[in-house]
């Protein structure tokens, strides 16, 4: 039963995350955008606006130049996470190759770090007046589970260990739609209850940032506005009635 | 919050110093509203529509169709709160709602209840709002405290520019008939007389006569301003404050130095006699697009090789950035030229060539530094290379001027202050926080001026010049301590008279 219960939840937040983001994404990427709007000085090349959208997504740029506090925890928080996901790759894949192996010391180190991350962002939330201002209940939520998420992980690892074994046979089978028989420790189902909601509510909340940031039009576009002609459809339209 | 006291020497000036939140300190900060005419002349309503509430939703929807910024903008804020300390008007009021990121929720607010899934059914948990009276009264406050400067798109993370929610807030404003005052009227200038100002053909005309005669008394040499000249090669598009007061003027007298010093074949038009373009800070595309066209038209008509932009900061982002897009293609101008060029482009590129001759001891009793203009920093390029922006207007005053000196690096170039008077703010009503915006920009000044005894300071921007020269005395500067780049060429140029040339034949 409980295993049924968690197979459908992975299913349909699978689906959920997949559709929603498609969608937002797509939607992104219909909108036009009718004007050339850079912020300046911007690259005059695509290769450069590529390397300025690598230096935003990997070391935070601009993030960087506004302040060094948010930056230090959210990239903090950001680059573990990375790491953490990739470390939860072992449990998806079989064999494991060896260097996925070799890392997953350092994917445990970087759950605490994520969860240092975090606890850092949401301390600025509660003590900097101007970001307490600005936060809403999402805000907090999105904190509460995201450091749900991770203290739960790490209980698992250092606490009170669940069958781990059994728990890579669930996924495995889940993903060749052969369902097996998921351990019913409480931390587990907790863990993986809280990954699925995040999951959920991905591309219905402010996260869609991790998509967005690549179709900022101030970030993403080429400054060439003098010498290629930028022409959204909608406006073309309107040169019908230009007499020369 | 109160003002620092002007002269003060307690402590040094910190232009970044983060105020204590006062909210609702700005809440009554408005403009007035346009009259009816000027808002129907527009293809506005002439007052609040009846269901003013769906035409406004009905209007952020057709926008967020058409310009992807406004959507990416509203779904990827994560309220981290980089951008919180970085708007001048904030700094310089202390109020909430002028962190951009609060100023955004504004409108993002109103987006999540109407646009998207959890505002429409978890309202209270994403912070979602109906559009309320008082939500758009909101709007209106402080919609018209953003100047649409773009300060805090260089430190948001994902790049999101206020410029863009304020100037769709506008938009849908208007589209239910509570249009602003200031720009609406200007709007409508423009296209029944061509300028923002209201000088007609022939008050221009009689006002370039006026200066060619000044600069020949003044010099000895006949410097023309040709207005309406067909055949010209150059067609000089500049705002038409330019004409109108100091030290505006002074900065056309440069132009027309530098154009007769290189014996350019250039012209001023009737028709387009304004380089400003407010449509954009009402957020219109459309009305920028007309605006624009008037230049096009203009250029058609004298039959010109090449167009230059004088000092404007806003205009030239709808000249560089925006003409070709609204107004090209320029096929019929000379391709070898920018199109557009920058007044400051041109006089750069004829310094490079040794073609212009200047004695730097003319403006020895200036010390000088430059105020980086929002628009022409953040929205703008000059030369080839990123960044030309701001070395080409500095590498003009150091030739032209003997004593210059930088303001603190955190508040020029890319993280320049807009001087508190941009985007549509720069009506009476608004000096209040006019001036308040304006401190993180004097505070600079005043360490500047403390540290290197500078005494003027150089703009390229109408607004700019307009702005400072009513605040700057409230800080202890003369009226007249904000200058044209090109009054300082002016200053410098030498120029030759006709029987000097004849002295050196013989």
């Amino acid at each position: 039963m409980l295993t049924t219960i968690y197979a459908c939840l992975f299913y349909g937040a699978t689906a959920i995350f997949l559709a929603g983001m498609v969608l937002r994404v797509t939607r992104f990427a219909r909108t036009p955008a009718p004007l050339k709007i850079p912020t300046m000085p911007a690259p005059t090349t695509k290769s450069g606006v590529a390397y300025r959208l690598l230096r935003e997504v990997t070391v935070f740029e601009s993030l960087f130049r506004a302040n060094k506090w948010i930056w230090a925890f959210g990239w903090i928080f950001h680059v573990a996470l990375a790491v953490v996901l990739i470390r939860h790759l072992r449990y998806f894949v079989q064999p494991v190759p060896s260097l996925l192996a070799l890392m997953q010391p350092l994917g445990v180190l970087a759950g605490f770090a994520m969860v240092a991350g975090l606890v850092g962002l949401w301390g600025r939330r509660l003590i900097v007046p101007r970001i307490r201002y600005i936060t809403g209940p999402s805000d907090h939520l999105m904190l509460a589970l995201l450091v749900a998420i991770g203290c739960s992980g790490l209980l698992m690892k250092f606490v009170a260990h669940t069958d781990i074994v059994a728990v890579k046979t669930f996924f495995l089978g889940l993903m060749r739609f052969d369902i097996q028989p998921l351990p019913s420790d409480p931390i587990l189902l907790v863990h993986l209850g809280l990954v699925a909601t995040l999951m959920i509510v991905f591309p219905f909340s402010k996260l869609v940032h991790a998509a967005g940031v690549f179709f900022s039009p101030s970030r993403n576009q080429v400054d060439d506005s003098r010498e290629r002609r930028h022409l959204a459809p909608w406006a073309a339209k309107l040169e019908a009635d230009r007499a020369r | 919050m109160d003002a620092i006291v002007p002269g003060s020497d307690a402590d040094r000036l910190d232009p970044l110093e983060i105020p204590t939140l006062c909210p609702g300190a700005m809440a009554a900060s408005q403009p007035w509203s346009a009259s009816p005419d000027h808002q129907k002349a527009l293809g506005f309503p002439g007052e609040l529509v009846d269901d003013w509430q769906n035409v406004a939703i009905a209007k952020m929807g057709e926008l967020l169709e058409k310009n992807r910024a406004l959507r990416v903008y509203l779904d990827s804020c994560v309220k981290c709160g980089a951008c919180t300390d970085k708007c001048h008007y904030f700094l310089g009021t202390g109020d909430p709602k002028n962190m951009p990121v609060a100023r955004q929720d504004l409108l993002r607010k109103v987006y999540r209840r109407y646009f998207t899934f959890t505002g429409k059914y978890f309202p209270g948990l994403v912070g979602a709002e109906e559009l309320t009276k008082e939500v758009i009264d909101d709007w209106y406050s402080y919609f018209h405290q953003c100047s649409q400067c773009r300060r805090c798109s260089v430190f948001c993370p994902y790049g999101i520019d206020t410029a863009e929610i304020s100037m769709a807030g506008r938009e849908i404003l208007d589209a239910i008939g509570k249009g602003q005052k200031y720009c609406n009227e200007i709007i409508g200038k423009v296209h029944t007389i061509g300028n923002n100002l209201g000088l007609n053909k022939n008050a221009l005309r009689s006002t370039l006569e006026g200066l060619e005669e000044d600069i020949e008394d003044a010099t000895g040499v006949p410097v023309k301003l040709p207005l309406d000249q067909k055949g010209a090669d150059i067609l000089l598009v500049t705002p038409s404050a330019d004409f109108f007061a100091e030290p505006h003027v002074d900065g056309l007298i440069g132009y027309a130095k530098v154009f007769h010093a290189a014996g350019a074949s250039w012209t001023i038009s009737s028709y387009a006699s304004e380089a400003a373009n407010f449509g954009m800070f009402i957020g219109s595309y459309e009305q920028m697009r007309l605006i624009s066209l008037r230049i096009r038209e203009a250029a058609l008509d004298l039959g010109v090789k090449r167009i230059v932009f004088g000092e404007c900061g806003h205009a030239w982002r709808v000249a560089y950035s925006f003409l070709n897009t609204l107004a090209g293609p320029f096929d019929f101008l000379d391709q070898r030229y920018p199109i557009p060029q920058h007044i400051c482009e041109y006089t750069w590129d004829l310094i490079q060539k040794g073609a212009l001759e200047f004695d730097k001891s003319k403006n020895d009793h200036i010390r000088l530094t430059y105020h980086d203009s929002c628009n022409v920093a953040r929205a703008t390029r000059m030369g080839d290379q990123p960044g030309g922006q701001f070395e080409i207007p500095r590498a003009i005053l150091k030739t032209v001027c003997n004593h210059y000196f930088d303001m603190a690096q955190d508040t020029i170039r890319d993280q320049t202050f807009c001087c508190g008077g941009g985007g549509g703010l720069l009506t009476d009503e608004l000096m209040d926080i006019r001036k308040k915006g304006a401190s993180p920009r004097m505070k600079a000044l005043k360490t500047v001026s403390e540290d290197h005894g500078v005494t003027h300071m150089a703009a390229i921007c109408a607004i700019c010049k307009t702005q400072f020269a009513k605040v700057m005395p409230e800080w202890g500067f003369e009226r007249d301590a904000i200058l044209s780049v090109h009054q300082l060429v002016s200053n410098a140029i030498i120029l030759h008279k006709p029987e000097e040339e004849n002295d050196d034949d013989r």
